[in-house]
């Protein structure tokens, strides 16, 4: 089975997002450890940009404290082979600026995720009218490029599910990324569309999920729920000491989303 | 309408703003050619505006510098003190035709928040503007000019906290509220259809530029000279005159303390290709795709990347990018006002730097136009302090 088919295969999935680098490499390594011990189907490794359009302060404040430590994509790409080298297996995937991806050169980025062992690739800033610069070249490495929905894409769904690959990342709210507690009340109809055009895709959702309560209510809606600003809040307070906080808030989230118990 | 120019321009934005971008588009698209929408815009830039704005012979200046005639097409004397009341006046309209009833701004030197602001008292539309906290304290008079016009000003401490980094926060606050909101880009730059509807609100400086030129003289000018930070006067200077091959068309841009230097903001000079802010552009960056914090004495040119038109026409060799310092740019700020009486806007300067570089090396019978894209009272307090004398505002 491929690594991005794997994600969804043991029931819903729970991805979680760090910031690579933040606040240094080997924690980095630490919490990626922690995550596939706990079973995180897909962990989603953010490198670090300039200005981070999409995010929230908390994100953020991660990407610039992982640039102040010099991180670059190559460090990324070997740090990954040195987990992969370790026997770290889970499936992991590449979140960043489309600037970090076509400065590096499109063709050798890819290539280099490939070899690293990554299955998949978010670009915020890419929506489907600029996806074949990235997509083609991607589908040739075996990394799917990551398709995303928001509550104001509309009729835009259909269009965006019919090219789809890998799963779906299926935006919660409006705004940037951050901690919330208010979702938006399209996400059923949403999913509903993306189902109609594409039952076979699964579908993430992310933005404001932040405790077992919205992680179970968003993955009873979905295949599975994206995590990023709670667990780089977690980091950010406790630093190189972040790995074991880490590893508890992921395992409660995982019972969380695939128990019976409802909140 | 090509959503780029060569391969320039583009959409790269959250899918979370791209039906907002397209409503734009289609509503553009509309109202562009709508007799009734160009002469409402029409009415307000002539009546309120105070256009067509002059095209004066800077006698002084030519007969000083002995080359080239020059002539000062003054922007300065638009309302508000700036070209970009053209952009605001255009973009607020057309939000209002389209239902919105909030405006929000990215602000540099604080002359696109000051018109934006302007134009959203004008049409009786809640305002925000987001301005970097390092650009709210060097254009103090500008926040409080907002303010009294209506607007709410946000400093923004993200990033470097100057114009780029109020773009960003900018369009982090449009994917917050889409619905009753219009972002009033103030630039040739951002997703399409901004680079290509902010250069046509613009345009009108090169329609008359032309037109008085042709009255003066009868004969096209042999160049025009304009700053360019995103490039929005630069291209409404340039954009009639692109098919009449014999004027060049010259782009000033902020070299800072020098392009050698890490104090820059030359983006043709020291940038290459990129993906940011929704545009495939020129971009200041590092080797790794990092933008480039950058720097220049002028607010209003301190951006790490360029319009995707003016990398078109740079690469098509259609029109030409020059660096000046900040030490020129004061030189010119200081020689404008003595020479002429006129005391242009630090950005303005740049280009006046380059005519006095360039109109000695002319014969007198050729013709300069210089865009005077702004006046200089917000600069004076800075330029007192560059020169060592401790003024505040």
């Amino acid at each position: 089975m491929s690594d991005i088919k794997r994600v969804f295969s043991k029931g819903k999935a729970f991805i979680p997002f760090i910031t690579v680098a933040d606040p240094d490499i080997e924690t980095s390594k630490e919490i990626i450890r922690a995550m596939a011990e706990e079973g995180a189907s897909l962990i989603e490794l953010g490198i670090p940009f300039s200005d981070p359009m999409a995010e929230g302060p908390v994100i953020q404040e991660a990407n610039q404290r992982g640039l102040m430590t010099g991180v670059s994509s190559d460090d990324v790409f070997e740090m990954v082979q040195s987990l992969r080298a370790e026997g770290i297996d889970v499936p992991l995937a590449i979140m960043t600026y489309a600037n970090v991806v076509f400065s590096y050169g499109t063709e050798a980025f890819l290539s280099r995720m490939e070899k690293a062992g990554f299955c998949a690739l978010i670009l915020p800033d890419v929506p489907y009218e600029e996806k074949d610069e990235f997509s083609f070249v991607a589908e040739s490495h075996g990394i799917a490029l990551i398709s995303l929905i928001a509550p104001t894409s509309d009729e835009r769904i259909r269009m965006i599910a019919a090219d789809a690959t890998g799963f779906i990342y299926c935006v919660s709210s409006l705004g940037v990324t951050g901690v919330r507690k208010s979702f938006s009340s399209n996400i059923g109809r949403m999913i509903d569309s993306v189902r109609s055009v594409r039952p076979d895709i699964p579908v993430a959702i992310g933005f404001g999920i932040s405790d077992e309560e919205s992680a179970k209510a968003m993955a009873s809606l979905s295949d599975g729920v994206i995590i990023g600003s709670a667990i780089v809040r977690i980091i950010a307070e406790y630093g190189k000491d972040s790995p074991d906080h880490v590893r508890s808030f992921v395992r409660r989230i995982i019972k969380a989303i695939r128990s019976e118990i409802y909140f | 309408m090509s959503v780029r120019f060569g391969e320039y321009g583009g959409m790269y934005i959250p899918e979370t703003l791209m039906n907002a971008v397209l409503e734009l588009n289609e509503a553009y698209e509309r109202f562009k050619d709508d007799p009734e929408f160009r002469s409402e815009l029409q009415y307000l830039l002539n009546e309120y505006a105070s256009r067509p704005s002059r095209l004066y012979y800077a006698a002084n200046m030519t007969r000083d510098l002995g080359g080239a005639k020059i002539y000062l097409k003054r922007e300065d004397l638009n309302h508000t003190g700036a070209h970009k009341i053209n952009n605001a006046l255009g973009q607020a309209l057309l939000a209002k035709k389209m239902g919105k009833t909030r405006l929000i701004a990215e602000t540099g030197a604080g002359q696109h928040g000051v018109a934006t602001a302007t134009a959203a008292a004008l049409l009786s539309m809640e305002c925000e503007i987001f301005m970097g906290r390092l650009d709210t304290e060097r254009q103090a008079l500008n926040v409080y000019r907002m303010e009294l016009l209506g607007a709410k000003v946000h400093p923004v401490d993200s990033g470097t906290a100057t114009l780029k980094d109020a773009v960003s926060e900018t369009f982090r606050e449009w994917t917050k509220r889409i619905s009753d909101t219009h972002y009033v880009i103030g630039s040739v730059m951002g997703p399409h259809p901004f680079p290509t509807m902010v250069r046509d609100f613009q345009a009108v400086i090169s329609a008359e530029i032309k037109e008085q030129i042709l009255e003066k003289e009868g004969r096209l000018p042999d160049a025009v000279i304009a700053c360019v930070g995103g490039g929005s006067n630069a291209i409404g200077a340039f954009y009639h005159f692109i098919e009449d091959e014999s004027v060049r068309l010259i782009g000033c841009e902020a070299a800072g303390r020098g392009v050698d230097s890490c104090d820059t903001a030359a983006t043709m000079a020291t940038g290459r290709v990129g993906i940011f802010h929704g545009m495939k552009s020129i971009f200041c960056q590092d080797e790794h795709g990092q933008i480039a914090p950058v720097y220049s004495i002028s607010a209003g040119l301190d951006y790490p990347g360029i319009g995707p038109e003016h990398a078109y026409l740079a690469s098509v060799g259609r029109a030409e990018y020059v660096p000046i310092t900040d030490d020129e740019a004061v030189n010119a700020f200081e020689y404008l006002s003595r020479t002429e009486g006129i005391i242009p806007a630090i950005e303005s300067a740049h280009a006046v730097s380059y005519a006095i570089k360039l109109a000695p090396k002319m014969s007198r019978d050729q013709i300069i136009v210089v865009n005077i894209s702004g006046r200089g009272d917000k600069d004076t307090a800075a330029i007192a302090r560059y020169r060592g004398r401790n003024i505040y505002e």
